[in-house]
């Protein structure tokens, strides 16, 4: 990919004409002053401890590159900043016998490692080795920083590449090898934000040797940030508060990261999962799911199952899922989706997070009507979902709420909520002895039952009717489950399929989960995963928080008026703003796109960020996609924008706009027609299996 | 193991045998040829009196097997192991252990260590341990080679290094002890062992062993005179290896009312092991020896060479010292009989080591205890063999030599190995193998542009010619793996050959024993960031 406007510029010099574009306008910069700590008063920045005194401030931003987590935990309160360095080494040479010119193009090439621009004449050449060596583990070592030299040795497959490529660069002459570290994040993704520890405290860091490309949007959006709140377009793949403490280890990092390097010039394959850092948070019920064939991903430190490779299943030729085709999982998500449909299956789903909400009084009830935008004053033992929304009406958070009391709530949210909503919730809650808010994620193992025959399971076990008579949808009952007591049974899956989740106590959860397995035997039960789970929600049209939804989108754009009460007799956040957008309408909708003509075992699969096409028009882009095996097509979701044809302006969508369109999905260059619902498929709700279907074959155990 | 070379066995052809007789083997038979006629025989460490090879082997002694051999059709056909199939034979025995660092710090001057086993009789007579001391201060690792059998080293193995760490403890942990015991209280742990998988402990004979190690520290007890505190490790290493070769005597002599017991610790009696064993604290190593086992430590020199320091000597008739110590202790009319064609009495190689008490025992006593021993024993040829020239016993001892070395930062590593190492491997070649394998890269000095003039074409080649020569370190990932790669795969030129290896590693089990000895080696890696800091301490 040519880019004949790429040019080069040099940091030094970008960083000396802000400073002074800055210093013209009334900006005083300390040099030779170093930080000591930052001064916080009550959660909020106060000013700076220097070694040459103290400068008072509101706001504090931490871009210290590779030594901002040393700075963050320089904190009383530490701010933890999950970062950790690498050497990186890049060469200079003499000039070539014609010098290169400035307008010569950047060079990457990523199957060589390497990249390659000019330098006065000469090239410049680095590159992203398969081998990182990892640096200042135990923070700024002096000595390191003096050990800094050239290994050349280390260097010598990315020179090799380089001559591969270049094999005329052989006579250029040597001016030397520069170590000069850089900074990597546990995901690749640069970090930036407020943190939710402190107000006021902001990062830019993390950003993986490219901070000078990405320096102006990040300066944008970290400014507006600071200034209203909230930047201009949703960066919650970038925000600081999409990590915890948890990726804060030293060791974590330094093995983390030596995985995240290579990962730079690597192919990035569908849903990639990290090997280093692993099994640092599980479920107690780990190894039981491990010995029965579980395959794993994570999500935010947590181990979740994403499917069970069968006993009789080739392990070998599973381990190379990394495709954009069909992936090798195809069949063994398909039998376990097939289970959830006809009979029962168990998913350990312990990694959602779980906050319990509690007060003497009225007050948790008060401050959860605020925060939320359905009404939570429901009968006790009612599940809702509900969004909680900012003052755009967008989702900071899109959570299950069940009333366990008058004075108690209990909320589900996604895994990677944890440190997001407590901040959230945490800024917005009164201080109040009397209103008490508990992270007890740690507390229940949470197992999905999902199928028509969850009931018949569950019913056995705990001697209690679990027909939809006495134990309606979304429901919520503390009852026992085979001998242990206690466990919250919800009438929910988060698929739409008929099933209960189990939340248990974990001293119960071994227990429960073999009781369950063993009584649900004779009704076809096994383990499944996460994959399937995608499946059946993603048919449903469930939108996911994090995937589809984010900070800039509204109920009202992805269809979900029914989870927003205006009307609900006090005020919430986001109210005003979705009265206005009710009033104007939406200008863009989630919609979900059946693929027509698509090859499911021959054609790229959709994974997400495909183009949507709306008569020939781009629309918009998907958010995420899953195969569903009931209708036997690929399912996407996507937000569909209207752009008007002259002037490219955003204008309203209504429902008529989508239902008149005619659609497609560009994968990879190649469009697939595609069929837009605003609704989910209704024959998928009455799946009856006839009688003349039956098979001996169904009569197995699963 | 024994699998691979079972499954091979029929495929060697005789003409093969002699190939590879003719060729990997070239080095023994110059060595051998002077040493005596019988040539592959005396690759045993007894020599060839029939009775010995029916105690070790009952079933058929190698020379039977060797004219069955020649039975076989000469159709040359060529086998070779693959590489994966020879890597798992290195390294099914190998292990690795690195000391815990705690918070970054590593306070221990030992890093870890390497060790690993290459058996050539089946099953294998050498043993090795390791352990770390839990109530002084201090890692203990040896190697032991056992001969008649495996019983002696397996039993020394196991107990030795308890005696060393009872011998090292002060006055009151042992008073504390034995308190425990006494009122039935947990004991305090003594050693830390690190053990592969393989290296097993005896269930049956613990009870035995425990009751004879409390009577050794009650004794301590009672010695102590409560004037000195300080514990001298060189004594303690003395008096731990005489007291065990003195309990393990003393328990054939008793006997045990359990008649599996009985036959045991009369096994372990009558057959013999070699002790090498290193004691590390801090900047001191202590390294006791009995026998032909060899402790060598590797230097590396400012210029970034190795060097050997031998920090044990051998207890055989190449020790003049040693043939001094024998005529010494023996009347004069037996000068010539005490070391015949260079063996203990013309039979036995190292001229110390446990057990053995064919060379220790009175003949009446001898007598006695066959007598009245199990049945088993009775019929033994080899037990009621009496040596030659036997008149004014004991001949043998199990008194190691004891070597203090203060460790320097230079000192890079220890190799503790039997004899089955340093028969095929000269010491500065053993040394230098290792060394490079430990520093890997940066054995090689670090290249730096600075000032000349160098293009970028011969950077490339420059480098690839270091990374060539160091492909072949990263197959290992255990230096005692890589020795033994070294040991057995050598050709001339010091590169490892695979087709000699594959060929090595493939002889069946009868044959294996006539190319090469068990080898088993340990080598402990320093820490000199530690040792350094202990010598500016000071």
């Amino acid at each position: 990919m040519h880019v004949p406007e790429d040019a080069v510029v040099s940091s030094a010099d970008v960083a000396l004409a802000l400073a002074s574009a800055a210093s013209q306008n009334g900006v005083q910069i300390y040099d030779r002053t170093s930080v000591l700590h930052v001064m916080v008063k009550k959660g909020q920045v106060t000013g700076v401890e220097t070694d040459k005194g103290q400068i008072e401030c509101q706001y504090f931003v931490n871009c210290a590159g590779q030594w901002a987590y040393e700075l963050g935990l320089s904190n009383e309160e530490p701010v933890s900043i999950p970062l950790h360095a690498c050497e990186h080494f890049y060469l200079l040479t003499r000039p070539l016998e014609t010098p290169l010119q400035s307008n010569t193009p950047t060079v990457v090439d990523a199957d060589g490692r390497i990249y390659i621009r000019n330098w006065q004449g000469g090239i410049l050449s680095g590159g992203f080795e398969k081998n990182p060596k990892p640096i200042f583990t135990e923070g700024k070592n002096q000595l390191e920083i003096q050990n800094l030299q050239e290994d050349w040795d280390h260097f010598e497959p990315l020179l090799s590449s380089l001559l591969r490529r270049m094999p005329e660069l052989e006579t250029l002459e040597i001016v030397k090898l520069v170590n000069c570290p850089e900074t990597f994040t546990p995901d690749m993704r640069c970090i930036m934000g407020e943190s939710p520890a402190v107000q006021g405290y902001y990062v830019l860091v993390g950003m993986n040797s490219a901070g000078l490309s990405f320096a102006g949007g990040a300066g944008r959006y970290l400014a507006e940030w600071m200034v209203h709140g909230y930047p201009s377009e949703s960066i919650w793949e970038l925000d600081l508060k999409r990590f915890g403490a948890l990726q804060s280890s030293r060791t974590f990092l330094r093995h983390r990261v030596m995985e995240v390097m290579p990962l730079l010039y690597d192919l990035k394959v569908p849903r990639w999962d990290f090997q280093t850092g692993r099994q640092l948070r599980t479920s107690p019920l780990y190894d039981r799911l491990d010995a029965q064939g579980a395959r794993w991903m994570e999500k935010h430190g947590f181990e979740r199952p994403k499917y069970f490779v069968p006993p009789d299943k080739d392990l070998l030729a599973l381990e190379q899922s990394k495709t954009f085709y069909k992936p090798d999982w195809f069949d063994i998500v398909e039998s376990e989706v097939k289970c959830c449909k006809e009979a029962v299956c168990v998913i350990d789903m312990s990694s959602f997070t779980k906050f319990e909400i509690t007060s003497t009084g009225d007050q948790a009830l008060e401050i959860l009507q605020y925060l939320f935008s359905n009404d939570l004053d429901v009968p006790v033992g009612h599940i809702v979902h509900t969004g909680m929304l900012n003052e755009g009406g967008g989702y900071e958070n899109d959570c299950s709420i069940a009333r366990l009391s008058k004075r108690s709530f209990f909320m589900i949210s996604p895994t990677d909520q944890q440190v997001h909503c407590w901040a959230w919730l945490k800024k917005h809650m009164p201080e109040d002895s009397n209103l008490l808010l508990e992270d007890v994620t740690w507390k229940y193992t949470a197992l999905n039952l999902i199928g028509p025959r969850a009931v018949d399971v569950l019913s056995e076990l705990s001697y209690a009717p679990m027909t939809p008579d006495h134990f309606p949808s979304l429901f919520c009952k503390e009852m026992s489950v085979g001998y242990a007591n206690g466990i919250r049974v919800m009438s929910m899956t988060h698929t739409g399929e008929p099933g209960f989740m189990l939340y248990i106590p974990i001293e119960y959860a071994l227990h429960v989960y073999n009781e369950v397995m063993s009584v649900g035997q004779k009704y076809g039960i096994r383990n499944a995963g996460y994959y399937a789970l995608r499946s059946l929600r993603i048919e449903k049209f469930f939108a996911f928080w994090g995937q589809d939804l984010n900070t800039l989108t509204t109920p009202l754009e992805c269809g979900r008026e029914s989870r927003v009460k205006l009307d609900k007799g006090m005020d919430f956040i986001g109210r005003d703003a979705l009265l206005q957008q009710k009033q104007n309408g939406v200008y863009k909708r989630l919609t979900m796109f059946i693929l027509d003509d698509h090859d499911t075992d021959l054609d790229l699969w959709p994974w997400w960020g495909e183009p949507i096409y709306r008569n020939g028009q781009y629309a918009g882009k998907t958010t995420s996609s899953a195969y569903s095996y009931t209708l036997e097509r690929h399912v996407c979701l996507g937000f569909v924008h209207n752009f008007s044809e002259d002037t490219g302006e955003e204008q309203v969508v209504t429902a008529d706009f989508i239902n008149r369109g005619e659609y497609e999905i560009d994968i990879a260059g190649h469009r697939f027609q595609a069929k837009a619902k605003l609704y989910p498929v209704t024959s998928l709700f009455t799946h009856k299996r006839r009688k003349d279907d039956v098979e001996l074959s169904d009569l197995h155990g699963k | 193991m024994p699998a691979p070379t079972q499954l091979f066995f029929p495929l060697i052809r005789n003409c093969e045998l002699s190939r590879i007789y003719g060729t990997a083997c070239y080095c023994h038979h110059k060595h051998l040829c002077c040493s005596s006629p019988y040539v592959p025989q005396s690759r045993l460490r007894y020599t060839p009196h029939p009775a010995y090879a029916t105690f070790c082997r009952p079933k058929e002694s190698w020379w039977q097997y060797n004219t069955q051999g020649r039975r076989y059709a000469s159709t040359p056909q060529r086998f070779y192991l693959t590489p994966p199939q020879v890597n798992s034979i290195l390294k099914a025995n190998e292990y690795s252990f690195k000391v815990p660092e705690f918070d970054g710090k590593n306070v221990s001057s030992v890093l870890g260590f390497d060790s690993n086993q290459l058996p050539a009789n089946a099953p294998i007579e050498d043993r090795r341990s390791a352990a770390t001391c839990l109530q002084t201060r201090g890692m203990l690792l040896g190697v032991f080679d056992g001969h008649a059998g495996c019983a002696c080293s397996q039993a020394v193995s196991e107990r030795l290094f308890y005696y060393i760490a009872v011998s090292l403890l002060p006055h009151e942990t042992l008073l504390e002890i034995e308190n425990a015991v006494e009122s039935g209280r947990a004991l305090l742990p003594i050693l830390q062992w690190h053990k592969h998988p393989n290296d097993y402990f005896s269930k049956e004979a613990s009870k035995l062993y425990f009751n004879s190690l409390r009577t050794y520290w009650q004794e301590l007890i009672d010695l102590n005179t409560g004037e000195s505190t300080d514990i001298d490790v060189k004594e303690a290493l003395i008096n731990a290896f005489k007291r065990l070769d003195n309990d393990i005597s003393l328990e054939a002599q008793v006997g045990d009312p359990n008649s599996f017991l009985n036959y045991l610790v009369l096994r372990v009696a009558f057959s013999g092991a070699t002790a090498c064993v290193a004691h590390v604290d801090g900047v001191d190593l202590h390294v006791a020896n009995t026998g032909d086992s060899r402790a060598m430590l590797g230097v590396q020199e400012e210029d970034g060479s190795w060097s050997a320091v031998t920090l044990s000597n051998d207890h055989n008739a190449q020790n003049e010292r040693e043939l001094e110590r024998l005529k010494l202790e023996h009347p004069k009319n037996e000068a010539k009989s005490v070391v015949k064609q260079d063996r203990l009495l013309g039979l036995l190689m190292p001229f110390r080591a446990f057990g053995d008490v064919k060379f220790k025992w009175s003949i009446d006593l001898q007598k006695r205890v066959i007598e009245s021993g199990p049945d088993q024993l009775n019929d033994n040829e080899y037990t009621k063999f009496i040596p030659p020239n036997y008149y004014t016993p004991p001949y043998l001892t199990a008194e190691p030599e004891v070597t203090y070395h203060r460790l320097r930062p230079q000192d890079k590593f220890l190799v503790l190995a039997t004899d089955g190492l340093w028969e095929t491997m000269h010491r500065q070649d053993v040394v230098r193998i290792v060394g490079e394998y430990l520093t890997g890269m940066h054995h090689q000095q670090p290249i730096a542009v600075g000032g000349y003039k160098v293009t970028l074409g011969q950077m490339h080649g420059l480098l690839t010619e270091r990374r060539a020569k160091m492909s072949s370190v990263f197959e290992d990932q255990n230096a005692a793996t890589h020795l033994i790669r070294h040991a057995v795969g050598n050709n001339e030129f010091g590169a490892v050959d695979h087709e000699r290896l594959s060929k090595m590693l493939s002889l069946p089990e009868e044959l294996a024993r006539m190319y090469r000895d068990d080898i088993t080696i340990i080598v402990v890696q320093f820490n000199s960031h530690v040792v350094g800091a202990y010598q500016n301490q000071e």
